[in-house]
């Protein structure tokens, strides 16, 4: 099975069994897509991952971002299966003021610190998460240092002008 | 280490034996962990009851810096995720800005490439097997073992003039074509260093000391290992033949004939020997490699990316023009996502890019196998002796610098 293939029988399945979740579906280079809704991505997660055609028992990376509007985060899954070789990446966005999406532990034991990650970064709260804290920043830390507000450099600095240079 | 005494009332179910466990704090800088980790033990004498790690001392934030980045200054980052093998990370990166851009890279470059990366495996799996060794009370290999790291150094050093941290290649290829100089030290490597290889399996593979002490030693079954997102030759030391070179051939990968070892419990001497077996492999990768390299370019034609030379910048405006753009980080990037992975030394190296069209990265994320794996060591060390934990950690092969990105 070719990956537009993959990408079609996987986006039929899913909107049989889950009208309405499934938002969007491409191809993005080499990755078949799959733009889910925040409120399904569970079940949609568990579906892939214990269907006996798809099977992906293997979380390979998981991790999130902010858009460019500054107003919605995302989570990114990146999903395997290793012995027919499949590779997918479903993403799912919701608004910045409720970052709240169900945990994948319960799927995959190895989401345990990569969510902690993502919520050490962005502040996405998985819910139903055994240990949901700071992993590689300090406890005490009150902000979330990869959202875009917060920017690389002081910017309250007077004596060197950055416009013309990074973001 | 500290010791710290603190009672702590541990009443069984029945509520009448009452056991006093002992906190350890193993780290954060102890020299038997190679590295910044803490470990917070309890203790029941010498047996381990609940292990809590605390990871992050040398977090240094790449993942925002790369985001203020244009894409060649970004290698310089990677070198320091897993700085035992750095030249696997530049070539992921470089592979992944390819990937986004559509370049072609020709055959000799990848060819090429394919031999930094196979050498820069076995000094990686090397350093781990030797510091194996030293962990359990033998000293000698680490210390005879290690001249042949210096060795493939000076290779390096050799085509790019740095040592650990290397930013060797380029986004498109290779800046120039190897001295003859590089390709004696390569070829005189693959002459010597078998018979040292030799030497230090002889040392340990079948020493009976060293068997004993490491068999049954912080196994992990592969259902396990999978659950927790285990790659690299971990993994497969739990029996599950997963290479990231065999799966999604990168860099003419699909080229070269080479078998994938496997071990069958996950414990520390599967861990030990596949990468024993790994780094023949590589030395048959690399022998081929140079048999069948190809003549012709070492870069891909991609001028608004690669770096032209210097003469042609001092006589040819569009060299000029290009140099400029590269070096400002102006040039044109399309729109797009891509995930690239590569089979570092220790895992499934993965690199998952946003780019807007800047001329930074909008968002990127390394995906590091150290950090993924990391998490079951609790799980891996609980019940056993405080000794075996140690070599447990080591043959895992977990390096701060790629833990903490």
């Amino acid at each position: 099975m070719d990956k537009q293939e993959l990408l079609n029988k996987i986006a039929q399945k899913l909107n049989e069994q889950f009208p309405g979740a499934l938002e969007n579906s491409e191809m993005s280079y080499d990755f078949p897509v799959f733009y889910i809704q925040r409120d399904k991505i569970h079940e949609v997660l568990s579906l892939l991952k214990n269907d006996p055609e798809f099977d992906f028992h293997f979380l390979t990376d998981l991790t999130g971002f902010q858009t460019a509007d500054e107003k919605q985060l995302a989570v990114i899954y990146h999903l395997h299966n290793m012995p027919k070789n499949y590779r997918v990446r479903v993403k799912t966005f919701f608004d910045i003021n409720k970052p709240e999406i169900p945990t994948a532990t319960d799927l995959w034991a190895g989401a345990n610190w990569m969510e902690r990650e993502t919520y050490d970064f962005y502040g996405v709260k998985f819910k139903g998460h055994p240990n949901l804290k700071r992993i590689l920043n300090v406890d005490e830390m009150d902000i979330f240092p990869l959202r875009k507000e917060y920017p690389l450099e002081d910017q309250t600095r007077e004596d060197k002008s950055d416009k013309m240079f990074g973001r | 280490m500290a010791k710290k005494k603190e009672h702590i009332q541990n009443t069984a179910a029945n509520g009448e034996e009452e056991k006093e466990l002992s906190i350890l704090n193993l780290g954060p800088t102890h020299p038997a962990t190679h590295g910044i980790f803490q470990n917070v033990l309890k203790m029941d004498g010498e047996i381990i009851h609940e292990a809590t790690p605390t990871v992050g001392y040398i977090h240094r934030a790449f993942e925002k810096l790369a985001e203020r980045r244009p894409f060649y200054q970004i290698t310089t980052l990677t070198d320091r995720l897993n700085y035992c093998s750095s030249p696997i990370n530049n070539m992921g990166w470089h592979m992944t800005v390819e990937k986004l851009i559509k370049a072609e890279i020709p055959k000799r470059a990848q060819y090429m490439r394919v031999i930094i990366m196979e050498l820069s495996r076995i000094s990686d799996h090397l350093i781990c097997n030797s510091v194996i060794g030293v962990d359990t009370g033998a000293m000698t290999g680490f210390l005879y073992i290690f001249q042949w790291r210096e060795k493939i150094y000076d290779i390096f050093e050799s085509i790019c003039g740095a040592r650990l941290t290397t930013n060797i290649g380029r986004i498109g290829g290779w800046d120039k074509e190897w001295s003859p100089k590089t390709w004696d030290l390569i070829k005189s490597f693959l002459k010597e260093y078998p018979k040292a290889l030799d030497e230090f399996a002889r040392l340990l593979e079948r020493n009976k000391i060293f068997m004993d002490r490491t068999i049954n030693c912080g196994p992990i079954s592969a259902q396990m290992a999978l659950d927790y997102s285990f790659t690299g030759p971990n993994l497969r030391a739990a029996g599950v033949d997963y290479d990231v070179r065999v799966m999604t051939p990168y860099s003419s990968y699909e080229d070269f004939q080479f078998t994938i070892p496997i071990g069958t419990s996950g414990d520390t001497y599967d861990r030990f020997m596949v990468r024993q077996d790994e780094m023949k492999e590589s030395l048959k990768i690399i022998e081929q490699a140079i048999k069948n390299i190809p003549d012709g370019p070492v870069h891909a034609d991609i001028p608004e990316f690669f770096l032209p030379p210097k003469e042609e910048v001092y006589n040819n405006m569009e060299a000029l023009i290009y140099h400029f753009k590269i070096v400002m980080g102006e040039s044109d990037v399309p729109k797009g996502e891509v995930y690239h992975c590569v089979e570092g030394g220790n895992g499934e190296v993965g690199y998952y890019l946003v780019s807007d069209g800047g001329r930074t990265p909008f968002r990127l994320h390394f995906r590091r196998p150290c950090f993924i794996y990391y998490q079951a060591y609790p799980e891996m060390i609980k019940g056993s002796m405080l000794s075996d934990a140690i070599i447990t950690m080591s043959s895992m092969n977990v390096i701060a610098g790629e833990l903490d990105a």
